[in-house]
């Protein structure tokens, strides 16, 4: 097939060549004018029509289940400039459901694949892949997106990027609010959230919300296994450790999994115990939840983008193992939730001022009210009254200057017993 | 100009959620004098050394460390806890896992720091032998206590038993 360049790829780039009469006719239908449940701020018509088509610029995190889905609805409805950032390799084991990917591509980056699939198939769309993590990428990479999806599979990276993105916020740059549409699935089970950073509630808000990660006892993985799961975490929690020292075990690694396996399966022998296999293994050490397509995050993407309708507010669940049923509610904000809760305090003071002038006006204050506070900030520990070491350590700090350690507009993060969580302190000088 | 400043404002480190949780429990933590932490790097918080010593029970005379280790998941996960030692004890095996029900199945992300401690002062005052780490440990706890007594005596003097050397622990 080494002929000319096909048609879709001198469509690529060229957008307007590729958009033929009624090619979003569907799309149109709600674009074209408001209806009941349109945002009163929609201006129905081409601009908003150029917004989506044009100069919309939107993140997918994750290229996995839910990011093929995702990455596929969104080239349909018009989205033509996607970035999209995965860390992983495709497995054999995804080609069921991940279907942008075939057996061709086992091995290759998943990122890569999803987005040159993407490109052949729907003329007119870019999508730029980065195989690598989204902790790579600094506050510039994500301020140049409108609007960032997520398809992730853990709760860390969660997180992060929620925690990324609401740091992110500058009250002075609407712009730099960047919508966050989180994606999960678990078996028969889905659902779909809309996070406007700081103004609703975020990730961290509802991490009570999560079940703990299943963990057995030690000492039954030890002494008395029942079940294949607690073979396979005899071999990764106590034997691996045991046998390959410092070496990191790598979930990702075939090779790594391999070893647990025959290991776990061993175990599982003696013990009469049936029921590991290969699939089990993974799924256990790298807690892997078998997965179902939703496209829930995908319309939630496509009515924020153009305020065309009222977009989820902001929880929405799908409960599909017995019979289908689907719930959307609003979690609320936590007003002390430690990455997106409590406005930061500004405190104005003299340059002059001594830490512990500072620490004691902060427990004079009436509106705090804190007893023995500690004192930091994103990279140094400025005052900590326990344990003894860190108190000495930080003791010859108390007669500095605040402005030597702290520079004009940072932040100091304060505990203390007494507060129910912690306390943001903005310093300026006078 | 203005623009490279508000860039070099935006590379600065954020203060993550685990670690603000973290100064919250060190700086609350309630070390009685059996309990003594060390910050091998005092800027990195999620990483330091516990030493028990008891001064009562059966494990009296001894000092026992373990290393404590936090990741960045905290508190959504229980800090890892290894002793550094081979101890004798039967919720402790050769490696030095440990088994102590907050440190896996039990954890819950309102326990905190204290709460590890806590648990683990406890392991050297009360052994537990329904639930071992060191089966043979346990077994002689269950049966004989004299003899369990007398192996935690040799085990802690960095004596051998049955084969298995352990760390002489024994405070200077």
């Amino acid at each position: 097939m080494a002929t000319a360049p096909t048609s879709t790829t001198t469509a690529n780039g060229n957008p307007s060549a590729a958009d033929w009469q009624d090619r979003y006719h569907h799309v149109d239908q709600v674009l074209d004018r408001p209806g009941p449940r349109t945002d009163p701020s929609f201006l129905a018509g081409d601009e908003v029509k150029a917004f989506l088509r044009t100069s919309c610029k939107i993140l997918v995190i994750g290229a996995g289940g839910l990011g093929c889905e995702i990455l596929a609805n969104l080239a349909l409805s018009g989205f033509k400039d996607i970035h999209v950032i995965d860390m992983d390799t495709i497995d054999i084991s995804n080609l069921n459901r991940q279907f942008l990917f075939r057996q061709k591509d086992v091995g290759k980056p998943k990122a890569i694949v999803a987005a040159e699939f993407i490109m052949n198939r729907v003329p007119g769309v870019t999508v730029t892949p980065y195989y690598g993590k989204i902790q790579d990428k600094d506050d510039d990479y994500y301020m140049q997106f409108n609007l960032i999806i997520c398809g992730l599979d853990s709760v860390e990276a969660r997180r992060w990027i929620n925690a990324t993105l609401v740091n992110l916020v500058d009250p002075e740059n609407p712009e730099s609010l960047k919508p966050l549409i989180d994606g999960g699935t678990e078996g028969f089970k889905g659902q779909a959230r809309v996070i406007l950073p700081t103004v609703t509630s975020c990730y961290e808000c509802s991490l009570d919300m999560l079940n703990k990660p299943t963990a057995f006892p030690i000492c039954t993985i030890a002494n008395t296994p029942r079940l294949p799961e607690h073979c396979i975490e005899w071999a990764s929690v106590l034997e691996w450790p045991r046998v390959h020292g410092d070496k990191r075990l790598d979930t990702d690694d075939p090779e790594h999994i391999g070893w647990l396996y025959k290991i776990a399966l061993a175990r599982a022998k003696e013990f009469k115990i049936e029921g590991v296999t290969w699939s089990l293994t993974q799924g256990v050490v790298k807690n892997i939840i078998p997965a179902i397509a939703s496209t829930n995050a995908i319309i939630a993407a496509f009515k924020i983008a153009t305020s065309s309708a009222a977009y989820l507010n902001n929880y929405f669940m799908l409960i599909g193992t017995d019979g289908v049923y689907s719930y959307t509610f609003e979690h609320e904000k936590r007003d002390d939730c430690p990455v997106c809760g409590g406005q930061a305090l500004d405190i104005s003071i003299s340059k002059e001022w001594t830490v512990d002038r500072l620490i004691e006006m902060l427990v004079e204050k009436q509106d705090i009210q804190i007893k023995k506070p500690s004192l930091s900030t994103a990279t140094k520990q400025i005052y900590f009254q326990a344990p003894p070491q860190l108190e000495e350590l930080t003791r010859p700090n108390l007669e500095r200057k605040v402005s030597d350690l702290v520079e004009n507009g940072d932040h100091i993060t304060v505990t203390a017993a007494s507060l129910p969580f912690n306390l943001m302190v903005r310093v300026t000088y006078v | 100009m203005k623009k490279n400043e508000d860039a070099a404002a935006k590379k600065k480190p954020k203060t993550s959620a685990a670690q603000i949780r973290v100064q919250k429990d060190l700086t609350e933590l309630e070390l009685s004098s059996t309990m003594k932490t060390h910050f091998p790097d005092p800027v990195d918080l999620l990483n330091f050394t516990l030493t028990i010593t008891p001064d009562e029970g059966m494990y009296k005379g001894g000092s026992f460390n373990f290393s404590v280790n936090i990741n960045t998941n905290y508190p959504h996960e229980p800090p890892k806890v290894k002793c550094t030692q081979t101890i004798y004890h039967p919720n402790v095996d050769l490696e030095g896992n440990v088994c102590l029900n907050i440190l896996r199945e039990d954890w819950k992300p309102v326990l905190n720091l204290n709460s590890v401690l806590v648990g683990l002062q406890y392991l050297f005052l009360e052994p537990n032998a329904d639930d071992p780490l060191n089966k043979e440990a346990a077994e002689e706890l269950r049966k004989n206590r004299e003899q369990f007594l007398h192996n935690i005596k040799t085990s802690m003097k960095g004596g051998n038993i049955r084969g298995v050397q352990y760390d002489r622990v024994l405070v200077q």
